[in-house]
């Protein structure tokens, strides 16, 4: 791990029709990082992850990515450049068999710059890319038309298309969150292959256990303010997190 | 004695999923690309069995034709609903027309002019649509042919509603229905081998799924969306430079919303499985159109009356129908 800065958010805010929804955040990312990001519904986390990702434009703030002033770029363009994100709500092609679903990313650019999308047959490299990320070859799921796949494979799909896309740093809105306790286990072990390979992670998660073994930063929102950033230990040591989960309606098992 | 079952002539074929083959038979490359093949022959023959009468029909069914499988590609395998019939039609032939009747261009030049060139200022009168999603851009496709038709008509541009006469024509025959079916069969075959075949069809058909997922593979999504309304219109605006130097004149009709509508009911006809089905549609709804020319505008009617049967009753299309009885098509083989 190196402390080159990768990414950094200055002061972002977004507010809809009156609704602060991110207020005045900032935080920065050096290489190789995991950040966790947690708090409670509503609290901002996708619409952060939106801001950072050219799916949203902020009213205020800058975020700073490598170097460069990203706060304009068009989502594709930042994809393009390497910060790559899932969606929370997932979104695959659901027409498309799973492997076809790995096309669209192989064929971008980004891809045949970084070599992947031009290996030969982008098929061949996309069945390999869901074999990684525990589609399992020789049966017939990634074959299976995506609308077709239960959830767990769904959150994998999301992973694939970040992969497929070789990129320096993912954002994960809540890849575990609908997933049984043995698929978290097994999606865990792949987390921490992407960190060793040099890749920086944000991830957004309600399931504070598993998030806490990969991770070693946290944030806490609460209503759209940063109200926390530290150690993933410390968290629950501080007054104004206690408030936010266990004060509020939300009600969070713990450990 | 030998033993029998029955399966699936798709069976064998079919390995894994829907896009993968695996062929090993003459048979098998037979049951993939026979229907093709039968609907080419049979464009390809029916020209030569019709009466006069019916070989200007099937003249005009093709133009439908090219406007039914543009808005088939469009709406099912990219998610635009266009219903910019008229204004591809329109476009194609004003060019095609003006640059006969004002630089004395032979029609060999001007429809292939006409066809790219009208598509790029289709595509680029689109452009600030494309962003919209469903019947928004519907909406913006359909305004402009009503626009334009209103502009020529006020300011006398290409002789206003006199229109452009004396262009050069086709000769009669059958030679011009040869050219717009060939025209057709090229289309289908690259579209379809796009559509099933392509990365860049499979990107087309993901901007249809999921548009964000296409940013966030760090594609440029209108760019995408540039591309598959130039291919549609340069399909329309053929079809207008045809109609041009087939009627050897152009004026305001080429802008009527039946370019529009009626492609969308072909489509709907035939279903939205397949690239062909719009041309089964087209190929059903044209001529029985035509048909009933005496009663006027009761066609209206029979539209509504053919387009509430198969959006109520028989969503599924005529060759989606066609398309899931023949994979299920059995044979006998050796237990
Ligand atoms: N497009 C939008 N239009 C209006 N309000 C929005 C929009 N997106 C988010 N919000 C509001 O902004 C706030 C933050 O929402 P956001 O989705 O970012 O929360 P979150 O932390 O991701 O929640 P969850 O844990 O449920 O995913 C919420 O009050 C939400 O209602
Ligand atoms: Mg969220």
């Amino acid at each position: 791990m190196n402390d080159e800065s990768i990414l950094k958010v200055k002061n972002v805010s977004k507010s809809f029709s009156g609704v602060q929804a991110v207020d005045d955040i900032s935080f920065e990312l050096s290489k190789g990082d995991v950040l966790g990001i947690i708090g409670p519904n509503g609290s901002g986390k996708t619409t952060l992850i939106n801001l950072i990702t050219g799916f949203l434009k902020q009213d205020k703030g800058t975020v700073v990515y490598n170097g460069e002033d990203i706060s304009k770029w068009m989502p594709h363009k930042i994809a393009d450049a390497g910060l790559v994100r899932t969606f929370q709500f997932m979104r695959p092609y659901h027409t498309l068999p799973a492997y076809k679903n790995l096309i669209p990313p192989l064929y971008s650019k980004r891809a045949s710059r970084t070599g992947l999308g031009n290996l030969g047959d982008r098929d061949a490299v996309a069945i390999d890319i869901l074999e990684d990320i525990g589609f399992e070859r020789d049966t017939r799921v990634p074959f299976k038309l995506a609308g077709t796949l239960p959830l767990g494979y769904l959150k994998r799909l999301e992973l694939g298309r970040c992969i497929a896309l070789k990129p320096e740093l993912i954002i994960c809105d809540e890849v575990f969150s609908g997933l049984s306790m043995s698929e978290i286990v097994s999606m865990v072990p792949l987390m921490e292959r992407l960190q060793e390979e040099g890749i920086t992670l944000i991830m957004v998660e309600h399931r504070l256990r598993e998030l806490f073994r990969v991770a070693n930063r946290v944030i806490v929102l609460s209503f759209g303010k940063k109200i926390f950033e530290g150690f993933p230990e410390e968290v629950f040591e501080d007054e104004k997190v206690k408030e936010a989960y266990f004060g509020g309606e939300d009600t969070y098992v713990f450990k | 004695m030998q033993e029998l079952r029955k399966e699936r002539l798709d069976r064998g074929v079919k390995v894994r999923s829907e896009s993968i083959y695996a062929i090993s038979s003459l048979k098998e490359i037979m049951f993939i690309i026979g229907p093709g093949l039968l609907l080419a022959a049979l464009l390809l023959i029916l020209p030569l069995f019709v009466s006069s009468y019916w070989q200007g029909v099937l003249k005009i069914t093709g133009v439908y034709v090219l406007l039914a499988i543009g808005f088939g590609f469009l709406a099912n395998y990219v998610g635009l609903v266009s219903l910019g019939g008229a204004l591809f039609v329109g476009v194609g032939g004003y060019l095609s027309g003006g640059l006969n009747y004002f630089f004395d261009l032979p029609m060999i030049v001007t429809i292939p002019i006409a066809a790219v060139g009208g598509a790029l200022i289709c595509t680029i009168l689109l452009l600030p649509a494309l962003p919209l999603r469903g019947v928004y851009f519907a909406i913006v496709t359909l305004v402009y042919p009503m626009a334009l038709s209103r502009i020529i008509v006020a300011t006398g541009a290409f002789r206003g509603t006199d229109g452009l006469p004396g262009l050069e024509r086709f000769p009669v025959g059958i030679g011009p229905i040869y050219l717009i079916f060939i025209v057709i069969l090229i289309c289908l075959y690259l579209l379809s081998r796009l559509v099933n075949y392509e990365d860049f069809g499979l990107v087309l058909r993901g901007v249809k799924d999921n548009e964000l997922s296409i940013k966030a593979s760090a594609l440029h999504l209108t760019w995408y969306k540039i591309q598959a309304v130039f291919i549609a219109a340069f399909m329309g605006c053929f079809a207008g430079a045809y109609l041009t130097h087939l009627y050897g004149w152009v004026g305001t009709s080429l802008l009527a919303q039946d370019f529009s509508i009626l492609p969308v009911a072909a489509a709907v006809v035939g279903g939205p499985g397949t690239i062909f089905g719009p041309l089964v549609g087209a190929f059903i709804l044209v001529p029985i159109s035509e048909a009933m020319r005496d009663y006027g505008t009761l066609r209206i009617v029979f539209y509504a009356i053919i387009l509430v049967i198969f959006v109520v009753f028989w969503t599924e299309g005529i060759l989606d129908y066609l398309k899931r009885k023949y994979e299920q098509f059995e044979h006998w083989v050796e237990m």
